[in-house]
């Protein structure tokens, strides 16, 4: 904007509309327009009229581009291509942003070229308003209240305050059928004293003896794969998810010298510990397991544990160590499960030293 | 370029404007007129002013990805079925074929993979959630560094603060929707946090699962939320937003001919129409582009939720990063007490310090008022280092939010960085409290110091980078007075007033009712403005340029600002000129 030859010195007594003494520098006033290149040349201006116009063309072009992709380019079978992204998703978005950024550079340039480009200034007021309208509207809500008695009866406004403000009961109570009361729910899990551990994915049974020291196994109740065979209830859909996102347990075997405590007297058989899987902080599923450590390490928030020492918590956000689950092998040999937890798994929450 | 453009001129057009009658457009304005009278609304607001900056575009992007949110999310609705029911996937991804999930995930997969465009629109979705959420919260930061919260904007300021809070949460929301093995994993903390709240928070889980966590509720509420509750809410408040945005006249910096009494700039009507009306379009181009090129939010890859499931490196959206990290990074203290769990590990992080930093945020411009005791209306924005404890406590804010951001990818780092995770987890957890008053600190004294540097400039000069030899062999470098306009914009501001306690006592001698409050006020008064560089005085300026012109009698030799090349023969300033002649 400013070439050389605008420059003045810093301190100019000429214009202004602040005063000198409270101003070091007065106000220089608005900064005077100049012509830009498209104003005062025809030609200039036509080219841009042509570019404006060409982008449009193009945004058009676009436009077309994307029918064609939608109706040429198959969907479903190419997710893979042109970097897993997808033929026809990238040819879609490649011209819908064509056409939308067309329209919107063209437009930017037409205001920037051809559009006026001299600022004007517009005065401001105040906020409020004015002291007259005020005034009126303060005689307003007097006449108001006046005619409606409100503060000679304030029996009528005490009433009325009271009924409004009850309105609020019925409204919180309306929603006391979003969900069951909580009951002692959170403080039992499916496991009952004798059930499998089973495997949580094809639900087969765990003995022993198929346990290398160090395997870590994914495991259930077995109550969640009902067969005939064993007897348990059908279980499925909301229930299923539920005790899924209870019951869920890991199971380590690790050298039995190795243990330095457990959570009961022989919840433990030859080195094999079971533990929720549940992390105690918020409830994610605990996976990360480093065997020459025994510690289990939570991938929401690293609350770490150490499996060989009652699962008391080594590192991270978790207060309390997992819930064990009391082992035995039953007379086929397989693992079971002595009781229920003895305590509530996952998330800590009021209640829960009353319940346990 | 042969034209001369350097002539002044008032005008674009060559003839006068005239109102016309008639016309198609005419007849139609005045139909609409007879029956709305907008005429009179109209005729105020068609040429309302708006002044020109690049900082006022960072919520117009808020805005516009608002609109591409809308329009993208109705086309969403129109596949996604907001249902835990369970079914088998048969659609078009092969890996996840025969495999049983929710009705919402597999609804999702079809969007993606056989709704053509669907996947387009999905990413273009969550692309504008995550701009929409970064665009108001560097909005948040240019209005607060620029101190345009200040009266008459408080309110509006409120307003945004709300709609950062909202926009939050309908992401959140949104992005639950899908009931994939992440967002799945998103939701069951979410139900830890609510069941870590006293007394109540069962009862809280119970009642928005609808029973026990996962339940079948979850996604079919969260989903009216998502597309009604919140976005209502947003709409109202961002409709409050523009209406006092267009009441209150947009602030403007100050510069020459631009005062607290006026607004300079171009009208609505055409100009602003066309910039703002493109950039929308720029806008939900950018988007596209976005959702074209960059995966966002693979389900399909995460596969459906399974409670018992979770992958490595489970990371938030963005904007939910900081109470994550905080999450992270709070030590595991719980208290029982009257047999009553308190589980201070998830209270702190995301039911107290999430709220209170809100809290702050909203109060911040009623707490600097009080201290000031400023009660004018301010249109002028403030440059950054004119109000140094301001911008420092705004820093110290960042700091913590980007340090607790950081803690929220502690994982991530670790593994890129091949770090120490428990190392990084006790860094920060210092870090979170010593940074934000070291970085409070060092923006406070650097304001202070360009603070200073503006009353070199004013006083002696720009630093020409000329280096000027007297005749007894010392050297010095040339100063050159800056440019009138530019001079008075670094002058444009008001001195800080200090605010002093005038007597603790009332005129009877008793001790003043409200004594110690105000000698709180007075006490932060003086420690926010005290160490503040004020703009030179009359005087001082008068005596800088006497003692400049004497300066420049004693070495003369500069008649025109240097731009740095009068020694080296490309000296363009003035053709012909050597100064090394002379």
């Amino acid at each position: 904007m400013s070439s050389p030859h605008d420059s003045v010195p810093a301190v100019s007594d000429h214009g202004g509309s602040v005063p000198a003494t409270q101003e070091p520098i007065p106000d220089p006033g608005l900064h005077k327009h100049t012509w830009r290149p498209t104003d005062v040349d025809d030609r200039l201006a036509k080219r841009a009229e042509r570019q404006i116009a060409a982008m449009f063309v193009l945004s058009m072009l676009c436009a077309v581009l994307f029918v064609v992709a939608y109706f040429t380019l198959e969907i479903g079978d190419s997710f893979d291509t042109v970097g897993y992204l997808g033929a026809s998703t990238v040819a879609l978005g490649l011209s819908l942003a064509g056409a939308l950024l067309f329209i919107g550079v063209g437009v930017i340039q037409w205001a920037r070229k051809l559009m006026s480009d001299v600022e004007i200034s517009e005065p401001r007021h105040p906020a409020k308003s004015s002291d007259a309208d005020r005034a009126a509207t303060l005689q307003s809500l007097d006449l108001g209240a006046k005619d409606s008695g409100i503060g000679r009866r304030p029996l009528i406004r005490n009433t009325m305050l009271g009924a409004v403000g009850l309105l609020g009961l019925p409204a919180l109570v309306v929603l006391r059928d979003l969900g069951p009361l909580p009951g002692d729910r959170l403080a039992r899990t499916i496991w009952q004293p004798g059930m499998r551990l089973v495997r949580d994915v094809l639900g087969t049974p765990v003995k022993p003896s198929d346990m290398e020291v160090g395997d870590l196994i994914n495991a259930a109740p077995e109550a969640l794969f009902p067969t005939e065979e064993n007897g348990y209830e059908e279980i499925e859909g909301v229930e299923l998810n539920v005790e899924k996102a209870k019951g869920a347990i890991i199971i380590v075997r690790m050298e039995p010298g190795d243990i330095v405590s457990t959570q009961g007297d022989n919840w433990s058989v030859d080195g094999i510990v079971s533990f929720s899987k549940i992390c105690t902080h918020v409830g994610c599923p605990i996976s990360l397991y480093e065997r020459t450590t025994h510690h289990v390490l939570c991938p929401c928030h690293q609350s770490t544990f150490d499996l060989a020492d009652s699962a008391k918590v080594v590192f991270g956000p978790a207060a309390r160590p997992l819930p064990q689950l009391p082992l035995a092998v039953n007379e086929d040999g397989y693992l079971i499960a002595q009781s229920d937890f003895t305590e509530p798994i996952g998330a800590s929450y009021w209640e829960r030293e009353k319940e346990s | 370029m042969s034209v001369d453009t350097s002539k002044v001129a008032t005008s674009n057009a060559n003839k006068a404007a005239t109102p016309k009658n008639g016309g198609p457009a005419g007849s139609i304005a005045n139909w609409a007129d007879e029956r709305l009278g907008l005429a009179t609304v109209m005729k105020k607001n068609l040429r309302k002013v708006f002044p020109d900056h690049w900082s006022f575009m960072l919520g117009e992007i808020a805005l516009w990805s608002f609109v591409v949110l809308l329009l993208t999310g109705v086309f969403l609705t129109l596949w996604y079925t907001p249902s835990m029911g369970e079914i088998q996937y048969n659609g078009s991804y092969d890996q996840l074929r025969g495999i049983h999930m929710s009705e919402a995930m597999a609804s999702t997969l079809n969007i993606s993979f056989d709704v053509r465009g669907g996947l387009l629109m999905r990413q273009m979705h969550h692309w504008a959630a995550t701009v929409f959420v970064a665009s108001m919260m560097v909005h948040l930061l240019r209005v607060a560094f620029t101190g345009a919260h200040r009266k008459p904007r408080e309110l509006n300021w409120v307003i945004g603060c709300l709609l950062l809070l909202l926009g939050t949460l309908e992401g959140f929301t949104g992005y639950s929707l899908p009931d994939d093995l992440l967002s799945g994993t998103g939701i069951r903390a979410a139900d830890g946090f609510l069941k870590a709240t006293p007394v109540v928070g069962t009862y809280m889980s119970f009642f928005l699962f609808g029973g026990e966590f996962p339940g079948e509720a979850i996604i079919p509420r969260l989903y009216t939320i998502h597309v009604l509750l919140i976005p209502g809410i947003l709409l109202a408040l961002i409709a409050a937003h523009m209406l006092l945005l267009v009441y209150h006249k947009h602030t403007q910096w100050p510069g020459p001919g631009r005062t607290e009494q006026n607004v300079v700039g171009f009208p609505m009507l055409p100009v602003y129409a066309a910039k703002a009306g493109g950039f929308f379009f720029i806008v939900f181009g950018v988007i596209a582009l976005m959702g074209a090129l960059l995966t966002i939010n693979p389900v399909w890859k995460f596969g459906p939720y399974d409670p018992t499931k979770v992958t490595a490196g489970s990371q938030p959206d963005w904007y939910m990063g900081w109470p994550d990290g905080l999450l992270r990074l709070m030590p595991g203290v719980e208290s029982v007490i009257f047999g009553y769990t308190i589980s201070w590990n998830v209270m702190v992080p995301i039911l107290i310090v999430p709220p209170l930093m809100l809290v702050i945020l909203m109060v911040l411009p009623f707490i600097e008022s009080w201290v000031t005791g400023d009660k004018r209306e301010h249109h002028l924005l403030q440059r950054p280092r004119n109000a140094p404890t301001r911008t420092a406590v705004m820093v110290a804010l960042m700091t913590f939010y980007g340090l607790a951001w950081a803690a929220g990818g502690n994982d991530i780092i670790a593994i890129r960085f091949d770090l120490s995770i428990n190392q990084i987890t006790y860094f920060l957890r210092a870090a979170i409290f010593i940074g934000p008053l070291i970085a409070f600190w060092i923006t406070r004294r650097w304001c202070i110091s360009l603070q200073r540097h503006d009353n070199e400039t004013l006083l002696h000069g720009y630093e020409t980078g000329v280096i000027m030899r007297s005749a007894d062999g010392g050297y010095s470098e040339r100063h050159l007075p800056i440019d009138g306009a530019r001079a008075y914009e670094i002058t444009a501001r008001d001195r800080d007033e200090i605010y002093e306690l005038e007597s603790d006592v009332d005129g009877n001698g008793v001790a003043a009712p409200g004594t110690r409050v105000n000698a709180l006020r007075a006490k932060l008064s003086k420690s926010m403005f005290a160490d503040n560089v004020q703009k030179p005085t009359t005087e001082e300026l008068t005596e800088a340029h006497h003692h400049a012109e004497h300066e420049h009698q004693l070495q003369a030799g500069l008649d025109h600002p240097a731009d740095g090349h009068q020694f080296d023969g490309h000296d363009s300033a003035v053709e012909g000129h050597e100064l090394r002649s002379r």
